[in-house]
């Protein structure tokens, strides 16, 4: 039994059915990767996996500590441990992100107002942060923005990222975090997930395009076309892709980005 | 009870006011309305004549009014069942263990200290500050800033409170200006010399001996030229009263190139008609501004108003309304730019919950000559269910030329997106919404001083949760 078992996941959106039947064990210290051309179920996998109200779950089941995630609502599968790094990270006005990130570490340690002990320090969050934003290249000012609102593409990723190391999860998904980002955040960002990588961490990588395992090594890469895998391997699938794109599949559509001049 | 302030007739009236009274004649305050009561009312405080006068036209005034007949539904107040003037120990309900269960409750998720719930609940006729209150005062007196209850400064400074007093909202101004000006009682006077900058906000409830928190109180804040001050008034912290109608006037004068904030947090209890005037006139290259949030009461009509007398004045209004269950909060704001080269914002935002109901009513005026006035109005409306409701009613008068108006509003829902994004990271659902609705209200909450800001947002979460009222 894996860390991390997803069994034969069905799912639809607004009646339309995306996920016909997905299975995949992930266990800590691995890193799998899913490579799929356009609409072939990519976000509906990453948002069934976190219970986004506007998927619905036809069937099977997502088994992580003993438990069947789909039941949960996504702040408890995120205090169970799980995370999910949004291709699109959502604008929320009024509230810095200082303000976010603390809310977030303290309901991950069960602090609900009562018991001060469980709450995280201001110096604690300090030295918690003080790193990670480094890595991130990104400086201090960044905390006292409001969530999202006016970053660029390549920010929102690195705060997505900054986010998962602040909270630690046990398994973390990251929905096409490469999409939209210049070479150097895709270096940030990887050096970041990189460093967080080892026997505590599972990740699955969601993406279109070979390019970020090239700073990201994957342990295993699946292909998913029309809403079920075709093909699961080690990284060698990776490089296949890179060579032929999704054509085996019936879709025309390269794995690689194209070259912006 | 010890915590009591001691009220013996013959003593403390007699010290206070010089004048004494039968002890059968004090304690039997009646209800309803009528020339008689209000020359009592007069009576009782020592007031010289013309005052007495200015009353009793007003009640003629106030009964010949019609009542409004936009906004709220009015039709259930019972002039008659009401009682226009009480004793401080009279407002008092007996002990606290009579309050409601949820006035208490909230006080103690504030978090507010023992005394200061007394003095709120209406317990307790004074919060016991006065060491802050003395060093306040002094501080003031230095300056030549007077800083008094309404009654006490029209006895102490009759001829400064004559000039100014009635000035901007005359009793005939709408029928709740009538009625509070022929039964005002308490309210807060102050008065800025001339190029005297008042450092620290002024509180209403630094003040002993405060009726400030009465029914009908009347303030008056003259702003001489070169001034500033920032005057709190109200806290989080919900008022409990049993008299269901509040209606105060506020006057204020903003002098040449002086500045006058004026922070409102009103959270009557859910009984409470809220029916306040509030106007000010800002002369040249003077700044006027309304920061006003309203989540108590059953029914709020509110709609600060800054007259724009002379080029280069500016007015702004910013305004939070929350309705929750039960509640018509009925609020907004009026410009009117009399002169040239004047300008003034409103922004209101509001927040339905619960089959609440929040309006944003507003009107820009713009007299003929006025030319080259700027008006910019924001309206953002968050409902969080699909029972609440949010109106906006925005009227403009435009006659001038070379005017800049805009006007913009929005209505919107707590977003599954965002809800889910922040749920994503490990936030409870209720929590969620709350810091969602607290970052909808941030513009306003950073005008705050930071305790009030810590004290609403508490408020909004335990709102949320629906613990309150």
């Amino acid at each position: 039994m894996a860390d991390f078992e997803i069994k034969d996941l069905r799912a639809s959106v607004e009646g339309r059915q995306i996920l016909k039947g997905v299975s995949l064990a992930i266990n800590k210290g691995e890193v799998h990767a899913v490579m799929g051309p356009n609409g072939s179920g990519k976000s509906t996998l990453s948002h069934t996996l976190m219970g986004h109200p506007g998927y619905t779950v036809d069937g099977g089941e997502v088994r992580f500590k003993g438990q069947n995630v789909l039941e949960l609502e996504p702040d408890e599968r995120a205090r169970l441990g799980m995370f999910l790094a949004l291709q699109y990270p959502v604008v929320v006005p009024g509230i810095s992100m200082a303000n976010f990130l603390r809310t977030a570490l303290n309901a991950h340690r069960g602090y609900d107002g009562k018991d001060k002990s469980k709450m995280v320090t201001p110096k604690e969050f300090r030295s918690l942060l003080k790193d990670e934003l480094e890595v991130l290249h990104m400086d201090d000012s960044f905390l006292s923005r409001y969530i999202n609102d006016g970053f660029s593409g390549g920010e929102k990723k690195r705060a997505e990222i900054l986010q998962m190391a602040v909270l630690k999860p046990e398994i973390a998904i990251l929905d096409e975090t490469d999409s939209g980002l210049d070479i150097d955040s895709i270096k940030f960002v990887a050096e970041e997930v990189n460093r967080m990588r080892g026997p505590n961490l599972g990740v699955l990588i969601i993406t279109h395009y070979t390019r970020v395992l090239e700073f990201i090594k994957p342990d295993f890469v699946h292909v998913l076309v029309d809403g079920k895998f075709v093909l699961s391997g080690g990284p060698e699938v990776a490089d296949r892709l890179e060579k032929t794109g999704y054509s085996e599949w019936g879709k025309e559509e390269a794995a690689q980005p194209q070259e912006v001049a | 009870m010890a915590t009591q302030p001691k009220l013996d007739v013959g003593v403390d009236y007699k010290d206070k006011y010089g004048f004494f009274f039968p002890e059968d004649y004090v304690f039997k305050a009646k209800r309803g309305l009528n020339p008689e009561v209000v020359k009592e009312i007069s009576f009782m405080k020592g007031e010289p004549e013309w005052m007495t006068k200015f009353r009793l036209r007003s009640l003629e005034i106030f009964r010949k009014k019609p009542m409004p007949n936009w906004g709220a539904d009015l039709s259930v107040i019972d002039f008659e069942n009401i009682f226009y003037y009480l004793k401080p120990a009279e407002k008092q309900s007996a002990s606290w263990e009579e309050l409601p269960a949820d006035i208490k409750a909230t006080y103690d998720r504030l978090g507010v200290p023992e005394a200061e719930r007394k003095f709120l609940a209406g317990v307790s006729a004074q919060y016991e500050s006065e060491v802050v209150y003395h060093s306040l005062q002094e501080n003031l007196t230095k300056k030549g800033v007077i800083f008094l209850d309404t009654d006490s400064a029209l006895r102490e400074h009759p001829d400064l409170f004559k000039e100014y007093f009635g000035t901007v909202i005359p009793p005939a101004d709408n029928k709740f200006s009538a009625l509070n000006s022929a039964v005002w009682s308490g309210g807060s006077f102050i008065y800025v010399p001339k190029g005297v900058k008042v450092d620290i906000p002024l509180q209403a409830y630094f003040r002993i001996n405060a009726e400030n928190m009465g029914q009908f109180e009347r303030t008056l804040i003259i702003c001489d030229e070169g001034s500033f001050v920032h005057y709190i008034e109200g806290c989080t912290a919900p008022i409990y009263t049993t008299d269901s109608l509040h209606s105060a006037v506020v006057e204020i004068i903003v002098k040449k190139d002086a500045r006058c904030r004026y922070t409102t947090i009103q959270n009557w209890s859910t009984n409470v008609f809220n029916l306040v005037t509030k106007r000010a006139m800002a002369y040249r290259d003077a700044t006027m501004e309304w920061v006003d949030g309203n989540l108590g009461s059953q029914i709020t009509m509110k709609y600060p108003s800054v007259y724009l007398m002379e080029p280069g004045a500016k007015g702004d209004v910013l305004s939070v309304a929350f309705a929750g269950k039960g509640q018509h909060q009925d609020a907004g704001g009026k410009m009117i730019h009399v002169a040239p080269n004047t300008t003034s914002t409103i922004t209101s935002k509001s927040i339905s919950k619960g089959g609440g109901r929040t309006s944003y009513r507003g009107h820009i005026k713009i007299y003929p000559g006025a030319n080259n006035v700027k008006s910019f109005v924001k309206c953002d409306a968050l409902l969080l269910d699909d029972e609440s409701r949010s109106d906006t009613y925005p009227y403009n008068d435009v006659d001038a030329e070379n005017v800049t108006l805009g006007h913009e509003a929005t209505v919107s829902k707590v977003s599954d997106e965002q809800l889910f994004y922040l749920m994503s990271r490990g936030i409870p659902r209720a929590e969620a919404e709350t810091m969602i609705v607290n970052g909808f209200i941030e513009p306003f909450t950073k005008e705050l001083p930071l305790e009030y800001a810590v004290e609403l947002n508490r408020l909004i979460q335990l709102e949320m949760e629906g613990s309150v009222g």
